[in-house]
């Protein structure tokens, strides 16, 4: 289980940003922290990640303390063991897909979860190629691959199919589906598409202004006429 | 007879000169496209004086700090044994700070064009900082190694204000080939002075071509990309 209760003042385009989040996060369980942008989504994750401190609070995995300004606890990222997929393509450019996956190893861990993460994620075929030639959704299917290699126990997604195509987003999602629950993942999604938070998750977090304004399931906690333009989206597809 | 030992001298230089900026090189410039402090411009700055200065001005305050009539100078004579000035390796030390911008520049910004996501995506695998610069950042900013060690290496090749006042006009010392066409030029001795110019004109042109195909080839990748 994940504890969290952290702050911290951003300053973006839009002022001055209080962001304030308190929660848990179940093991197993898939969230997702839905909200506009500039609402403080990404740095939330960040924030798990250890990519960004938060002023103050704690961040707790299994009763494992990552972040405690009182104790000034700050563990490294390298420390926490997350997976994480960018918004934007972070493939190594100088390495294959099987260099960028294999780079994940750690010392003296057996390779076969390589092969077992190129089948599952059936990047088998393009394996020796140069990551920078691959599609838009080739290269994030490569990069949740490499961001299981460790067999982290929490998965962070960084809007991982914003540049993607409906059809190449839907692909990836079902993968995503797929890996979360082969390796019983915890997993964090940040989104601000409706229809991949209903497709996603059962549990939403809404976040609005920097606060959490909702907690439950996508039904109770989403707009009932967004629902409606989705289905109508949804029928016209 | 023309004599062939300044280009030896020169190609000796270079080389060590080269090899010894590049790893000033790249820590130095990591740190200038990373730091946070407010002081780094300062750092900045002493690293780019070497384009503004005369050489000659530079020369001559190493000529004084390296002369053993000084503190620093009498210090490395009277406790290593080292004189620098009118010596080879007092040229090495007077070209490294001579050519420094011209390898930390363009290092430097190559530092500042790799994304900062693929520097996060190997901490989140759990990847220390030494790893991720040695196997992410510097493979991922190729070209501007190789432009920095081009430059550094040409403009060493063409330095001759700071030669001549830490180096002299030593044969097979600190006889540099832009110190030997000067020399030839005052003893009235063009053909050599000829030579000398044309080889150093078509070598330079050479490096500048090969730079700019580097850039051309990264260009060509990067857009592949």
């Amino acid at each position: 289980m994940i504890a969290i209760d952290i702050e911290k003042k951003l300053h973006g385009a839009n002022g001055e940003l209080n962001l304030q989040c308190k929660t848990q996060i179940h093991t197993g369980e898939l969230v997702t922290l839905y909200g506009p942008s500039g609402s403080g989504k990404t740095t939330i994750l960040r924030m798990i990640a250890g990519l960004s401190r938060p002023d103050h609070g704690y961040i707790e995995a299994d009763n494992h303390a990552w972040f405690n300004s009182q104790n000034k606890i700050n563990l490294k990222p390298q420390l926490r063991n997350i997976g994480m997929v960018f918004q934007e393509h972070s493939l190594f450019p100088n390495m294959t897909v099987r260099g960028n996956l294999e780079f994940a190893l750690e010392n003296s861990q057996p390779k076969k979860i390589i092969d077992d993460l190129l089948e599952l994620t059936e990047l088998e075929q393009l394996q020796h190629k140069k990551s920078s030639l691959l599609s838009g959704g080739q290269k994030q299917r490569v990069a949740l691959a490499r961001a299981m290699v460790r067999k982290p126990n929490l998965l962070l997604l960084d809007e991982p199919f914003s540049a993607l195509d409906f059809e190449m987003q839907s692909k990836l999602q079902d993968y995503i589906l797929k890996v979360h629950q082969h390796y019983n993942l915890t997993t964090i999604l940040v989104s601000h598409d409706i229809v991949e938070v209903i497709k996603m998750s059962k549990r939403v977090l809404v976040i609005e202004d920097g606060r959490i304004k909702k907690d439950g399931l996508p039904a109770d906690v989403l707009p009932l006429d967004n629902l409606r333009s989705i289905l109508n989206h949804l029928q016209k597809i | 007879m023309l004599d062939f030992e300044p280009f030896y001298l020169t190609f000796k230089l270079v080389t060590v000169t080269t090899v010894i900026l590049f790893f000033i090189g790249v820590p130095l410039a990591c740190l200038l496209a990373f730091s946070r402090s407010r002081f780094i411009v300062i750092l900045e700055a002493l690293v780019g004086l070497p384009i503004v200065l005369p050489p000659s001005v530079l020369g001559f305050y190493l000529l004084l700090a390296f002369s053993p009539e000084n503190a620093f100078g009498k210090f490395l004579e009277h406790h290593f044994d080292i004189r620098l000035v009118f010596t080879f390796p007092g040229l090495v030390i007077a070209s490294v700070i001579y050519s420094i911008p011209f390898m930390v520049q363009p290092i430097q910004s190559g530092f500042r064009m790799v994304p900062q996501s693929l520097r996060e995506a190997s901490y989140m695998l759990g990847k220390s900082k030494l790893t991720t610069l040695i196997k992410v950042v510097l493979p991922n900013m190729k070209s501007s190694l190789i432009t920095g060690c081009i430059l550094s290496f040409a403009h060493t090749i063409g330095e001759f204000g700071v030669v001549l006042m830490v180096g002299g006009n030593i044969p097979r010392e600190t006889r540099v080939v832009s110190i030997a066409i000067f020399d030839e030029v005052e003893a009235m001795n063009y053909n050599h002075a000829t030579i000398y110019s044309t080889i150093l004109l078509v070598f330079s042109f050479l490096v500048l071509v090969s730079v700019y195909l580097v850039n051309q080839r990264a260009h060509k990748v990067h857009y592949l990309s």
